[in-house]
């Protein structure tokens, strides 16, 4: 409950700060926050849209709380996730033929497959070799856009389309559509984000493994002294996160656009960090901070039509100060700092 | 009573601090005498560091009054309290590495010199009674404060000649050049001292000094404190080991649950007598075990190991070979820092080739040495750890958590690699309760736990396990004697049911309370083994000394 209202209180502070810089920018920021609100949720559509951008937010903030859950930075799930989605867009287009449900079976796993892959290596360097994962992960992002990017443009390539996309999978593929939001591209990978995010707390906080993998984070000295092997938790740990990001890719290719398309993710890793340190690095609090992220990614795309002076841009500074507000948690913490004592120090 | 004229360096009137929820102190009154050596004694928890941090400056008391030689004094920070001759030597010591001793003791008092004295001069003289035990070292500086000094580039050379005369006068010799780091730790602690005195303190708190020195340096230590009262100076000093305060001090305050709960002479009182007080309750000092009555085969078996040091040829451990048979405790003895950390990680992780570079280890008569951590700990192998809060425990997480590290694959709590968290809160309470752990709230955090009772959740999340070979380092360091009492029985317990123990503890008494053999270890090698009855104090400080 405490921790609730301190993340209310933080995105409460970064949305008011948010808002007053559109002030300054020139609107009156009551009729932006009413745009705001319009625009996320003010229609089917519009509501369709704020759950499509939840969707693989959900599988970011997960990520990147599973590395944090071991004591690591994932800021590799922008990669994971172009490796995910170019996988699962891979078979689709060399295994055209396949029916339902294997071909989307085979294509999601494949996107999990690819993001595991790319989630372990940093973790294997990291916990063979000493290798910083935020270093690793980073410049694994540039090694996987340039891959998938080549891959797009030159081995499975659209030749129908100007575009930097792959070849369309096969109708097969396709996951159904929520039909209750309209014309927006809601699938079923939402419930299997809140599935997973389900599964993602029981492995965490009810297994053995879990537990193993969360202690390491905690205390490496005090795991190994109980015998658990922090270097395969390391290992383990980033090839979950990898994984899930990977898992982007079902919403993104088996979901909506039916084809791997070069840059089409609007940053989902990097704001998955945020989700994650939002949600405090639990599932729950994860869903609920990726449809905070997904509202305010849609609505300021109203804002961008609807007024003069603001463009999309404005959501990354919401969610700039958002972030800020969060990490800063003296700010929010001030008025009720209550010292975590030791009674050893007495 | 103060303004009757009766000299007192130091009182505390009514001091109370409330942290949280915990109440660290409850109306603290003491008063400590100039020229005396004051003993604080307590358990952990007990409120006598809180009570020294207040009037250290530390921290501010919620209510409450500090009186220095009789003036009300308000601290806003140390500064305050170092202004008014106070000083603190803290259980951790605050010194910079690669820096000489020189540099220590004067970094921080660069500009020192100018205004600090004449303060201090003024006020003691204005209560129109100084006497000569309050009486400040040295006239005050007859030099100008030049630009060179304002700017804080000082006169090293003039530093230097200072404490020199200090040191002499104090017999406190120190290597002024040599990098503070190189230096033994008992050294550290007397620059720590002469720091104190170069900012001319009268009043010298030292928070459980000897926690970290070897028998020899803590008998330097206390000759040293004793010329320092003999000069004038007033000391406070903080422990939990009832035997220093016996042997040293010349008044004894008692502390329990944030209270003062009695005060003495320290002539007219006993070990027995301040034990139950700092308890609450009859304990039993020293248990002693009775000798084993019947050994069984090699629980562990050391051949020929060798650690290599982590840089230089020097190896951490050379060449170590013995054995613990079950139902027997034998206990290793030394000076930390003489191989007895490097021997347990090898016994722990000898796979990896920086825990163990050659020898056999075996327990329970099985090759380990290409085992891992976890399989070695399935053999029913306990570990009680020399630093708890790093290596025993995860403080952030609740004691329910805590009691199921290293049990989370035991088939009492794990089903087919889930938690069955029934089992495991009934476990954790029944062990809660019957170690005692207090509070024994399983969802507290394990951090806000008293020294003394995690070790206690520790232990009882240990013997969960029905170890065949327990491994109990530094079992009561930092533990009040109340839980010393209960943790040595139940090393002597497992003894008693078969267990073998390996006991490492800098404490002697300890060892030599409890073990059936004692080894000391001397520089990475066994310098010495010994069977029960056969060992004396001064024989074993010899050994751990390298003679």
């Amino acid at each position: 409950m405490r921790r609730l209202a301190q993340s209310f209180l933080a995105v409460a502070f970064g949305l008011a700060l948010g808002l007053s810089a559109t002030w300054i920018a020139g609107e009156n920021p009551w009729e932006v926050l009413k745009i705001l609100a319009r625009g996320a949720f003010g229609s089917r559509e519009n509501i369709g849209m704020t759950l499509f951008y939840t969707t693989p937010l959900i599988f970011t903030g997960l990520s990147v709380a599973v590395a944090f859950q071991a004591g690591l930075f994932n800021v590799g799930a922008e990669g994971q996730l172009n490796l995910g989605a170019l996988a699962a867009a891979a078979i689709g287009a060399l295994l055209p033929g396949l029916g339902w449900p294997m071909a989307p079976l085979l294509a999601s796993l494949a996107a999990l497959a690819a993001g595991t892959v790319w989630g372990a290596i940093p973790g294997w360097l990291r916990a063979r070799r000493g290798s910083h994962e935020v270093i690793v992960t980073i410049m694994l992002n540039f090694v996987a856009v340039g891959l998938s990017t080549y891959v797009a443009l030159y081995v499975l390539k659209n030749p129908e389309s100007q575009n930097p996309e792959t070849r369309p999978i096969g109708l097969a593929y396709m996951i159904p559509r929520l039909g209750v939001f309209g014309d927006a591209p809601v699938s079923a990978a939402l419930p299997l984000a809140l599935l997973v995010a389900a599964i993602v707390w029981v492995f965490l906080r009810r297994t053995a493994l879990g537990y193993e993998l969360r202690a390491v984070g905690q205390s490496e000295p005090a795991a190994r002294a109980a015998g658990i092997d922090a270097t395969k938790m390391r290992i383990l740990a980033m090839a979950i996160a990898g994984g899930l990001a990977g898992l982007v890719g079902v919403a993104e290719v088996l979901g909506n656009a039916g084809k791997f398309k070069v840059e089409f993710s609007p940053q989902y890793g990097f704001i998955g960090i945020a989700v994650a340190l939002l949600g405090r690095n639990e599932p729950i609090g994860i869903v609920a901070a990726a449809l905070l992220f997904g509202a305010l990614h849609q609505g300021t795309r109203e804002l961008d039509f609807s007024t003069e002076h603001i463009t999309s841009e404005v959501s990354l500074v919401f969610q700039g100060l958002i972030i800020l507000a969060v990490s800063a948690e003296p700010v929010t913490n001030w008025f009720r700092s209550k010292p975590r004592i030791n009674t050893d120090e007495l | 009573m103060i303004s009757s004229g009766s000299e007192v360096a130091v009182e505390l009137r009514g001091i109370t601090k409330q942290f949280g929820s915990v109440l660290a102190n409850a109306g603290v009154d003491l008063r400590v005498e100039p020229g005396t050596i004051q003993g604080l004694i307590g358990e952990n928890g007990a409120g006598k560091s809180t009570a020294m941090k207040i009037l250290y400056g530390l921290y501010r008391p919620d209510s409450g009054h500090i009186l220095i030689r009789g003036q009300p004094q308000v601290w806003s920070s140390p500064r305050d309290a170092i202004a008014q001759g106070i000083g603190m030597v803290h259980q951790h010591f605050m010194l910079a590495g690669p820096y000489s001793a020189l540099d220590n003791i004067i970094l921080g008092a660069e500009g020192e010199g100018r205004g600090g004295r004449e303060r201090r001069g003024s006020r003691v003289e204005g209560r129109g009674q100084p006497s000569g035990a309050m009486r400040r070292e040295g006239a005050p500086d007859p030099r100008p404060p030049t630009l060179v000094r304002a700017w804080g580039i000082l006169g090293r050379k003039h530093a230097r000649e200072r404490l020199e005369a200090l040191a002499a006068q104090y017999r406190l010799s120190v290597d002024w050049e040599a990098p503070i780091e190189q230096l033994p730790v008992g050294i550290q602690q007397r620059v720590e001292i002469l720091k104190l005195l170069y900012h001319r303190a009268d009043v010298l708190i030292l928070d459980e000094p000897t926690a970290v020195l070897t028998p020899q340096e803590t008998n330097d230590l206390f000759a040293n404190l004793k010329k320092l009262r003999d000069e004038g100076k007033t000391i406070i000093f903080v422990t939990h080991k009832l035997k220093e305060v016996m042997a040293f001090t010349d008044r004894v305050t008692v502390f329990r649950g944030g209270s003062v709960v009695g005060e003495a002479l320290t002539s007219q009182t006993s070990p027995q007598e301040l034990a139950d007080l700092m308890v609450g309750r009859k304990v039993v000092l020293n248990v002693q075990a009775p000798p084993t009555q019947a050994t069984g085969k090699a629980a562990l078996e050391v051949e020929a190991l060798v650690v290599s040091g982590t840089r230089g040829a020097t190896h951490r451990v050379s060449n170590v070979t013995f054995s613990v048979r079950s139902g027997e405790i034998v206990g290793i003895a030394g000076v930390e820092g003489n191989g007895q950390s490097e021997l347990l990680q090898a016994l722990l992780h000898p796979r990896e080739p920086q825990c163990r570079k050659a020898g056999r280890i075996s327990i329970t008569g099985m090759d380990v040495t290409q085992m891992t951590a976890r399989e070695i700990r399935n053999l029913g192998v306990s570990l009680i750890p020399e630093d708890r809060l790093h290596e025993g425990l995860l403080p952030e997480w609740p004691l329910r958590d805590n009691f199921l590290l290293g049990l989370q694959h035991s088939a009492a709590f794990n089903r087919a690699g889930f938690i069955c968290s029934s089992n495991l809160q009934a476990a954790a309470a029944k062990a809660v309760n019957e170690y005692d752990v207090r509070p024994a709230n399983l969802a507290l955090s394990a951090g806000n736990l008293s020294g003394g009772n995690q070790q206690k959740l520790i232990v009882a999340r240990e013997f969960e396990r029905r170890p065949k070979l327990l491994i109990a380092a530094q079992p009561t360091r930092g533990v009040d004697v109340g839980a010393t009492e209960f943790i040595h029985r139940r090393i002597i317990k497992a003894r008693d049911e078969g267990a073998g123990v390996l006991l490492v503890s800098s404490e002697l008494e300890e060892i030599m309370a409890l073990s059936d053999r004692i080894l000391v270890m001397y520089e990475g090698r066994i310098a010495g083994e010994f069977a029960k009855g056969n060992f004396s104090e001064s024989l074993l400080g010899l050994r751990m000394g390298g003679g």
